[in-house]
C-alpha cells in the first residue's frame, strides 16, 4: 500500500481503516443491543459492535484484554432458548443475537480485618456463609467465560480447602456471571478473593532469604555500595554496567 | 482463521520451519544480533519517535519550547473543560485529608500508607471502576532483588543501564532498595506469589536483567495484586471513600501556589464537584489511548494522559515526555484483538519473527525498541510485511516451535492466556503462526517527581506510570509493576506526612485563566478540550452525526479524540 508512511505502517487513523473496511465491503449482521436493532460487522467482538452501533460505553469495558470483568454480557442466539454469557471483549456477534450488558452485579464485599482470620472453613462461615447453600447445580461452572471450575472451587470453599480454591479461581476475572446465574445466591468470586488472600498471607511457604534481604536493606547494608554507584559519571557507570557480569 | 490470501505466505513460513529448527537447536543466536552501529541506524530511521514529525516543540506552560511527542503536544494546548468563574470554590462538596486521582495500583497503596502510617483518610476518585487499570492487565511479573544471587545494587545498575543512563539515580534507589520490602509487603496482604519447592520466590529473567529477578503470580501478577490491593482498601470503608464514574477534570489551588483538591466530573449525571483535599496525589497511568502515531495499544480503557494535561496546568514540569514504549509483539490480526499484548515470553521459548517469505530478519530477542523498530523497517521498507485484511500490517511470529523445541503441550500449558485468545478465532498459535507488530504499550516519561513523589508544586504528588524520571527513556520489563508499587507507597507516606501539617488558603482556579491566555498569546488554534477521560471508536459516519452538535463536547469526550486524530498531519 503506497500511501504508508515509512516507519508507522499501522498509522492508518480509525477513519482511514473505516473507509478501507467500506471499500471491502464488509459483511454486515443484525444484532439487538438491549433489544434495538443494529446492523453490525460480522467478525466484530460485542464490544466492537456496541461501539460500531455509536455508544460510547461508560460502564461496560475496562482492559478490553479479558482481565477486569467489567464487561460481563448476556445473549440468545435465534431459536435457542438458552441465557449464554461471555466477556464483551472476547466474544465475537452472531447473525440475530439479542445481548445486554451486565457491568455491575450487586453483591455485598464482606468487611474483614485479614490478621484476625484462620485459613480454614470458619474463615468461610464467617465472612461468606451463603457459600453453605450450593445445591451443586453446576450452573456457575457452565456460566464461567473463563471456563473455570466455580461449582468445585464451592465445594472446596466448604470443605475448608482453602489452597483448592485459590488453585481453581487463581483466573477468576471477577465478571460476577456466576452469581448472577447461581440459584442459591452465592457469591463466588469475592468468596475466591478472600480464599486466595488467605493461602498467600497464612499457608505459603516463607521464603528463607526473603526476610533477610528485606533486614539487610533497613539496616543499610547496601548503603556504600549505592553511594559508590551514584557518585560515578555517566561514563564510569556505562563502563560497570557493560562489564557486568549476568546469570 | 487466516484470510485465503494469507495461504501462500504460511507455506512459506512451514518451508523454511525446518531449517530454522536445526538453528534454534544449535546455541549460536539464530540471526546475528545488531552491532552498535546498526542499533543506532535502526532506531533513527524506523523508531516511531525519530520520525521528523514524531516530535514537535510545545508552545505553552512549564517545558515551554521542548521538544514533546506530538500528540502530547497537542493534548497539552488544549482548553479546559471549566472556565474559573463559573465554579463555586467557597463551598466545597467534600473535603479529606488526602485525594487520590486514580484507583489503580499506585492509588491504592498510598491509600492504604497514609492510612497505616499517619491514620490519614483518603478519598480515591478514579474514571471507571477501581481496578480498571494498567494495574490489572500486567501478566510478565515484577523485578524485586529477592534471590540470594542478586542485590538491590545489580538491579540499580541493570535498571540504569536499561535507561541509557539517563534516568534518575535517587529514583532508582528508591525503586531497587524498596523492592523486596514490596515483595513482602503484598504476601502479607495475601498475594500467592509464584515459588519454588523450599518456599523461595521463583525468579525469572526478563529484557536486560542480570541476574533472574521477575517475580510473578502465574500469567495473572497484575490481576492478583489489584485485586488484592482493593480488597483490602474496601475492608476500610469509615477511612477510605472510594468514588467510581467520577475522573478529576482539573486541580484546585490555593491563593498561595498549594494544590488543594480537585473537580470531579460525574460521569453518570455530568455534574462537577469539589473537593478540597491539604494533598493531593495524582497516580492516573499511562495514555496508551491516545493511539500515538496511529499505533494500536495494551493500555485499558481509561488510559488517556488526563493526569499529564492537569499537572501541566497548574504549573508541574514534565520530564522524558518525548520518548514512547512501544512493545514489539502486539496483535496485528485477528483484527478484533489488534494491538493486544503478546508476551516477550514466546520469544524467550524460540519464537521467531519472520517475514512474508518465511525468513528471518531480526534477532528474536533484541532491546525492545530495536526489535520494534526492525519489525516496523521490514514492513515499510523491505515490503516484507502481510497486510491484513483491515489494512494492518504485520509479520509472523512463529510460535509452532515452542513445542517442537519443548514438546508437545509446552504451548498450551505455559501460555494459557495466549493460547485461549487465539483459539477463540481458530488458530491455535501450536500450529500456526501469530501476526504481530508493535504496539503503544508504556508512557516512558511523565510529571517530574523526587524520591518522595513530590512535584515543583507544594502539596501536589505523583505516582505510577504518570511520574517521568524513573525509567530514563527506556523502561525495562518488571521496573513499572514495581514502580506502582515502591512510589504508591512512597506517595501515601510523604502526601499523607504534609497533610497532617498543612494549612491551606482560599482556594483558586486561576491556573486556568492564565494558561488560557498563555494559549491566546502563544497564537495556538485548537478547539481540543481535555481531559479526554475516553477514546471514542464510532465509525466515521457515526462520529460526523455526533459532530452535528457542533462546538459541543460530548460526554465522554467521544468528539474530542476525534479532532485530535484529524487534526495531525499524516494520521
Ligand atoms: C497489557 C499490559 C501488560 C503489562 N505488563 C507489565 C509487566 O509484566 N511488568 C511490568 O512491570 N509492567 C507491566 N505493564 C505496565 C504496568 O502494568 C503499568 O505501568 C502500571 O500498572 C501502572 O500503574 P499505575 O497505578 O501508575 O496506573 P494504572 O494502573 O493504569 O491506574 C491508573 C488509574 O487512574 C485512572 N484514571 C485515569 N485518568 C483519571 C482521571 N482523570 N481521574 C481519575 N482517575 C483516572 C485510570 O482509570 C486507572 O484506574 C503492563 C501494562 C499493560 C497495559
Ligand atoms: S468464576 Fe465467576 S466471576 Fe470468576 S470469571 Fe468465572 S463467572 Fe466470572
Ligand atoms: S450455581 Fe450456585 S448452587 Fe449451583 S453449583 Fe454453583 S454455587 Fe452451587
Ligand atoms: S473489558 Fe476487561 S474483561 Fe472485557
Amino acid at each position: 500500500m503506497t500511501s504508508v508512511p515509512t516507519g508507522t505502517a499501522n498509522s492508518l487513523s480509525n477513519s482511514q481503516i473505516d473507509e478501507k473496511r467500506d471499500a471491502a465491503g464488509e459483511r454486515l449482521i443484525t444484532v439487538y443491543i438491549m433489544g434495538k436493532a443494529y446492523e453490525v460487522p460480522a467478525e466484530a467482538t460485542i464490544m466492537g459492535a456496541i461501539e460500531y452501533a455509536g455508544h460510547q460505553i461508560i460502564r461496560g469495558a475496562g482492559c478490553r484484554e479479558g482481565y477486569c470483568g467489567a464487561c460481563a454480557t448476556i445473549y440468545r442466539l435465534p431459536g435457542d432458548y438458552k441465557i449464554r454469557t461471555g466477556l464483551a471483549c472476547m466474544t465475537l456477534v452472531e447473525e440475530g443475537m439479542t445481548l445486554a450488558q451486565i457491568p455491575s452485579v450487586p453483591a455485598e464485599k464482606a468487611i474483614y480485618d485479614i490478621e484476625k482470620l484462620k485459613p480454614n472453613v470458619s474463615a468461610i462461615q464467617q465472612m461468606y456463609p451463603t457459600v453453605f447453600r450450593c445445591v451443586a447445580c453446576g450452573t456457575c461452572t457452565k456460566s464461567c467465560p473463563q471456563g473455570l471450575q466455580v461449582m468445585d472451587y464451592v465445594q472446596a470453599a466448604k470443605r475448608g480447602d482453602i489452597a483448592t480454591v485459590m488453585d481453581l479461581s487463581f483466573d477468576c476475572v471477577v465478571c460476577g456471571l456466576c452469581m448472577l446465574r447461581c440459584p442459591a445466591e452465592i457469591t463466588q468470586p469475592l468468596m475466591a478473593i478472600l480464599a486466595k488472600r488467605l493461602y498467600g498471607r497464612y499457608l505459603r511457604k516463607d521464603s528463607p532469604e526473603l526476610a533477610e534481604r528485606v533486614k539487610a536493606v533497613e539496616e543499610g547494608v547496601f548503603e556504600a555500595e549505592y553511594a559508590d554507584l551514584m557518585a560515578m559519571g555517566r561514563e564510569a557507570l556505562s563502563e560497570r554496567y557493560y562489564a557486568r557480569d549476568s546469570e | 482463521m487466516y484470510p485465503d490470501y494469507m495461504e501462500e505466505s504460511l507455506r512459506k513460513v512451514v518451508q523454511t520451519r525446518p531449517a530454522r529448527l536445526e538453528l534454534a537447536r544449535k546455541p549460536d543466536p539464530v540471526y546475528p544480533p545488531m552491532s552498535a552501529e546498526e542499533r543506532r541506524k535502526v532506531l533513527e530511521d524506523f523508531h516511531p519517535d525519530f520520525k521528523p514529525d514524531a516530535l514537535r516543540p510545545v508552545s505553552v506552560g512549564p517545558n515551554k519550547g521542548e521538544k514533546l511527542t506530538t500528540e502530547v503536544a497537542d493534548l497539552l494546548e488544549s482548553h479546559s473543560w471549566l472556565r474559573s468563574e463559573q465554579v463555586d470554590l467557597d463551598h466545597p462538596d467534600f473535603e479529606t485529608d488526602l485525594l487520590i486521582i486514580g484507583g489503580g495500583g499506585a492509588g491504592c497503596n498510598a491509600a492504604l500508607v497514609a492510612m497505616q502510617q499517619h491514620g490519614i483518610r483518603s478519598m480515591i476518585a478514579t474514571k471507571l471502576r477501581m481496578g480498571d487499570a494498567n494495574t490489572m492487565m500486567s501478566q510478565g511479573g515484577m523485578q524485586a532483588a529477592v534471590s540470594r544471587t542478586d542485590s538491590p545494587t545489580k538491579h540499580y545498575l541493570d535498571a540504569i543501564g536499561g535507561g541509557h543512563f539517563e534516568n534518575k539515580p535517587e529514583l532508582v534507589k528508591a525503586l531497587t532498595e524498596d523492592g523486596p520490602g514490596v515483595v513482602k509487603w503484598l504476601e502479607d496482604l495475601g498475594v500467592v506469589w509464584d515459588k519454588e519447592e523450599d518456599g523461595s520466590i521463583q525468579v525469572r529473567h526478563g529484557g536486560g536483567t542480570s541476574r533472574k529477578r521477575m517475580v510473578s503470580c502465574r500469567d495473572y501478577t497484575g490481576a492478583m495484586i489489584m485485586r488484592t490491593l482493593m480488597d483490602e482498601v474496601r475492608n476500610h470503608p469509615d477511612m477510605i471513600d472510594i468514588k467510581e464514574f467520577m475522573p478529576a477534570v482539573e486541580l484546585i489551588m490555593d491563593d498561595e501556589g498549594r494544590c488543594a483538591g480537585a473537580i470531579l466530573y460525574d460521569m453518570d449525571s455530568e455534574e462537577f464537584f469539589t473537593v478540597k483535599a491539604k494533598s493531593t496525589l495524582i497516580a492516573t497511568g499511562g495514555y496508551g489511548r491516545l493511539h500515538i502515531r496511529g499505533f494500536d495499544t495494551t493500555n485499558h480503557y481509561g488510559a488517556t494522559g488526563d493526569g499529564l494535561v492537569m499537572a501541566y496546568r497548574a504549573g508541574a514540569k514534565l520530564m522524558y515526555m518525548d520518548s514512547v514504549q512501544y512493545h514489539p509483539t502486539g496483535v496485528s490480526f485477528p483484527e478484533q484483538i489488534a494491538g493486544f499484548l503478546v508476551t516477550e515470553a514466546i520469544r524467550g521459548a524460540g519464537g521467531q519473527p519472520l517475514n512474508k517469505d518465511g525468513e528471518l530478519f531480526v534477532f528474536p530477542r533484541e532491546p525492545r525498541d530495536i526489535e520494534a523498530s526492525a519489525i516496523i523497517r521490514e514492513c515499510a521498507q523491505n515490503g516484507g510485511g502481510v497486510e491484513t485484511p483491515s489494512g494492518r500490517f504485520g509479520v509472523w511470529l512463529d510460535s509452532p516451535l515452542i513445542d517442537m523445541l519443548h514438546g508437545e503441550g509446552y504451548t498450551e500449558k505455559h501460555f494459557p492466556a495466549m493460547y485461549r485468545q487465539f483459539i477463540r478465532y481458530g488458530i491455535d498459535i501450536a500450529k500456526l503462526p501469530m501476526l504481530i507488530y508493535p504496539s503503544l504499550h508504556y508512557q516512558n516519561g511523565g510529571i517530574e517527581i523526587n524520591e518522595r513523589c513530590e512535584t515543583d508544586i507544594p502539596g501536589l504528588y505523583v505516582a505510577g506510570e504518570a511520574t517521568g524520571g524513573l525509567h530514563g527513556r527506556n523502561r525495562l520489563m518488571g521496573n513499572s509493576v514495581l514502580d506502582y508499587n515502591v512510589f504508591g507507597r512512597r506517595a501515601g507516606k510523604y502526601a499523607g506526612e504534609y497533610a497532617k501539617t498543612v494549612k491551606l488558603g482560599k482556594l483558586s482556579l486561576a491556573h486556568l485563566d492564565s494558561y488560557e491566555k498563555e494559549l491566546a498569546a502563544s497564537g495556538v488554534k485548537t478547539d481540543l478540550v481535555t481531559p479526554i477521560l475516553l477514546p471514542s471508536y464510532a465509525p466515521k459516519d457515526v462520529k460526523k452525526r455526533q459532530l452535528v452538535r457542533g462546538g459541543n463536547v460530548l460526554p465522554g469526550a467521544s468528539v474530542v479524540h476525534n479532532r485530535l486524530h484529524d487534526e495531525r498531519s499524516g494520521a
